[in-house]
């Protein structure tokens, strides 16, 4: 994203390191819906995966600036983070008794967020098979953001629990997708990092810390290139970045 | 039925930062010490170790470091007239759990709080009058002074090899510094951290303008140094995640960089981790505590008795042991009586973000408390009157660390989702920064902690209830402060600026800060207090309390220096005093 017109992009070192190997795609813009093969739904249904798809599609879409959530794995992402202790609550609180309670008190629903997108895609589905006649991933994109949004606003009718509830926890598993580690699942390609330019795993950055005002473009190193070996490591174990630098 | 164990001299509940120096320090005075801690063992090796540790979601929003709600949580309300419901996530503050508490995962800032804010009721009402003091507002005096505290301000702060810049040296004011701090005897050990973008054109705009910018004071040591302990912390490396993370590096001061190692030594101290303390068991007079009941991970009962008990555990849990154990009167608002539970505070956080089109920050490259800051809108350093309230908080340019899960700064007016967001997080992400205001938040008499009467945690005891909401006067000097803030954001010539003072009904939602204070307050008076000026129960005084319970109000400061302060005044009483004549000290 900080490219501009023209203009050529050399690779050099972040570190001392003279020789740095890149993968020959590292750099590219990778625009399409490379899932790897290892990712197996565990938690959600076909037909919630096609919603979710759908949805996150819309949180955060693809367009000019490169790829959206959809694309990051965004769907896989919340499935296996539903599936695991997240999902289930296992650091929360659940004893009872339940009450809806203000909004100030948070989190009050004696539902486990499985159980809240489970009941939560069902009724939306099905709201949309009364209104549209068609299941939410089959509208057209404008008919998608009006969902969304009265789910946003809270004026979209759920049961289970507060549209607003169901919205804010989605587009918060959304935006964890789209920047956490891809060891999770999402944000594949580092798409979410390199988007905003944020190089994940640090480098030891005490000579760069005063250069002020200079962009550091690095190719983002996540905690799987380090496990994998892909990344060259320094005495203090952190990555060495290689730098993508303009050579005007 | 309990099982009952061999009697020792010192039991210390909560072994974080409290608890590792005065056992520490006990147990090579002699004593025999047991620490017991609910949470498991922790070090910087395995635990913090690369490549894991640099996990924006495992760490910031899983809460890896953090109390496990599911065992025990508090419940909250806003105000007596609604039902307290559990807090069922992690969200407007953070305590830890595990060997070292909280000050494995906290932000690194240290400050001293200023002499006025150990003095608050009696300046300000000499200052302004009784009519400035809201009538319900609880503030008061310490019952201690900063005087009384410097040194144990300083023995802290070389303990655990602070980063800064003298501003007060005995009295003298030195260019660079802090001239507001109160007197100290020497600099911090260690040279301030390097200086981000962000904080340089903070630094010129506050200069132009006046104001005296200085160096954040911060736990994330700048070089190797080696304190009075023999422990050597090492020097950050600038990788930004800092707070709510252990620090691959060990060069965060924490209990395991700076004190563990020598107390893991010590021939007299004993470690039970995953010893759930549940109460503390009194003799019939209620005037002695005889021993402490804990529960282990198998769930058996153990009875440890003791000549005497440290409390120093998080906020919460000092004051819940003293409620369930009877130390001292329970505070009921209604009446006006009780002591245990009272003045429950917090913090009155705000921030100006400044957005640029030209500028690039790279916020990720940080240190926890990296940041300039400027004091001239803290405590009374500033004239209060016609304001309509008390108390400020420091400004400071922060670069604390920038991961874009949880660091997500647009322009107000963008959407919160959609093209629109995407475009503006994509450019924004590393071309903004924010002015974080540390405000303080006073007392007040229907703000308090006490046992629920309906939730449970799973070993069985009421939780801890938190009545609380701010007032008028955090939200009126939130609104001066912010506006003030923004002055500076202008000066610096960004694009747009988002002016977010902290006027909203208090909700435990959105994170603002692990900066829980009172409960079991210090003070000259029992009437008024828990403990005294030595953290020693009035009603119990082979029980101390130690912590940023002991606050009767928050100042405008992060607390860790105050609390590490307040660990040492304990110290000196029960060492120099105490052990040798056991009772209350007056």
């Amino acid at each position: 994203m900080e490219e501009a017109g023209g203009r050529r992009r050399f690779l050099k070192s972040a570190g001392a390191l003279g020789a740095a190997t890149i993968p020959a795609a590292a750099g590219a813009q990778h625009a399409g819906h490379t899932a790897a093969k290892s990712e197996k739904y565990m938690f959600l249904s076909a037909a919630e995966v096609a919603f979710l798809d759908a949805a996150v599609a819309r949180l955060i879409p693809a367009d000019a600036l490169g790829a959206g959530a959809k694309e990051a794995g965004v769907t896989y992402f919340i499935d296996q983070q539903l599936f695991g202790g997240w999902g289930a609550m296992a650091k929360m609180y659940r004893q009872g008794p339940h009450a809806e309670g203000t909004p100030q008190q948070g989190y009050q629903s004696p539902l486990t967020p499985q159980e809240v997108y489970r009941a939560a895609i069902a009724e939306i589905d099905a709201a949309c098979g009364k209104q549209y006649g068609r299941a939410f991933e089959k509208l057209a994109s404008g008919e998608q953001d009006q969902v969304l949004r009265a789910l946003d606003e809270g004026k979209f009718p759920l049961e289970a629990v507060p549209a607003r509830f169901f919205f804010n926890l989605l587009l918060d598993n959304t935006i964890e997708g789209f920047f956490s580690d891809p060891i999770y699942g999402g944000n594949r390609d580092k798409i979410g990092w390199k988007l905003v330019g944020f190089p994940g795993v640090a480098a030891v950055y005490t000579q760069h810390v005063e250069k002020y005002g200079v962009p550091y473009d690095a190719l983002p190193i996540s905690i799987v290139d380090i496990m994998e070996n892909r990344a060259e490591l320094d005495e203090t174990g952190h990555p060495k970045h290689v730098l993508l630098v303009r050579k005007d | 039925m309990a099982t009952k164990l061999k009697p020792v001299d010192v039991v210390v509940v909560g072994v974080g930062l409290s608890g590792t120096i005065l056992a520490k320090e006990l147990a090579e005075a002699g004593l025999s010490v047991v620490g017991l801690e609910r949470g498991r063992w922790r070090n910087t090796n395995p635990d913090f170790g690369m490549p894991h540790a640099h996990d924006e979601l495992r760490y910031v929003k899983r809460h890896e470091l953090m109390q496990d709600l599911s065992r025990e949580t508090i419940s909250f309300r806003n105000n007596a007239n609604e039902t307290a419901l559990p807090m069922r996530q992690l969200g407007s503050f953070r305590p830890g759990e595990g060997v070292g508490g909280a000050a494995v995962h906290w932000g690194g800032l240290t400050w001293r709080f200023l002499p006025w804010d150990f003095e608050t009721r009696s300046r300000t009402l000499a200052r302004y009058g009784k009519e400035h003091l809201a009538a319900d507002c609880t503030s008061q005096d310490w019952g201690v002074s900063y005087a009384e505290l410097e040194p144990h301000f300083d023995r802290f702060e070389h303990l655990y090899g602070i980063s800064g810049k003298a501003g007060n040296l005995k009295g003298k004011i030195i260019p660079g510094g802090n001239p507001f701090e109160g007197a100290r005897s020497r600099d911090y050990p260690n040279p301030p951290l390097k200086m981000s973008y962000a904080g340089s054109l903070f630094k010129q705009a506050a200069e132009k303008m006046g104001y005296k910018p200085f160096p954040s004071p911060s736990g994330a040591v700048s070089q190797p140094y080696t304190n009075e302990y023999g422990a050597t912390i090492n020097g950050c490396v600038y990788c930004g995640y800092c707070q709510f993370f252990g620090c691959e590096m060990g060069a965060k001061a924490s209990p395991q960089t700076a004190v563990l190692p020598n107390l893991m030594k010590q021939k007299k101290f004993e470690l039970r981790t995953l010893a759930n303390v549940i109460r503390v068991n009194l003799d019939s007079a209620k005037k002695r505590a005889v021993s402490v009941t804990y529960v282990d991970s198998r769930g058996r009962e153990f009875e440890q008795p003791a000549e005497m008990v440290l409390l120093t555990s998080y906020v919460f849990n000092n004051v819940r042991l003293m409620l369930a154990s009877g130390i001292g009167k329970a505070y009921d608002p209604v009446a006006n009586t009780g002591v245990v539970g009272r003045n429950y505070a917090y913090q009155t956080p705000s921030s100006v973000t400044l957005f640029f089109e030209d500028k690039i920050f790279n916020q990720f490259m940080a240190a926890g408390g990296m940041g300039v800051t400027i004091d001239e809108f803290n405590g009374d350093n500033f004239d209060h009157s016609g304001l309509g309230f008390i108390g400020g908080g420091f400004f400071q340019a922060a670069t604390s660390g920038s991961r874009p899960i949880e660091v997500r700064p647009v322009p107000r007016g963008t959407p919160r989702w959609g093209a629109e967001w995407k475009l503006a997080m994509a450019k924004y992400f590393n071309r903004s920064f924010p002015i974080t205001i540390q405000g303080a938040c006073q007392s007040y008499r229907g703000n308090h902690l006490d046992l629920d009467p309906t939730y449970r945690d799973s070993y069985g005891q009421p939780l801890l209830r938190m009545t609380f909401d701010r007032h008028e006067n955090e939200h009126k000097m939130s609104v001066w402060l912010t506006d003030k803030a923004a002055e500076i954001a202008k000066a610096i010539g960004p694009s747009k600026i988002n002016v977010t003072p902290r006027t909203e009904k208090y909700t435990i939602v959105p994170y603002q800060s692990t900066h829980n204070t009172g409960g079991a307050i210090m003070g000259a008076d029992p009437a008024t207090s828990a403990v005294n000026k030595y953290l020693q129960s009035w009603d119990v005084p082979n029980v101390f309390v130690v912590g940023a319970s002991a606050f009767p109000q928050n100042g405008g400061y992060n607390p860790t220096g105050t609390v590490g302060a307040l660990t040492f005044q304990a110290l000196q009483a029960i060492k120099t005093r105490y052990l040798k004549r056991p009772g209350l000290l007056t």
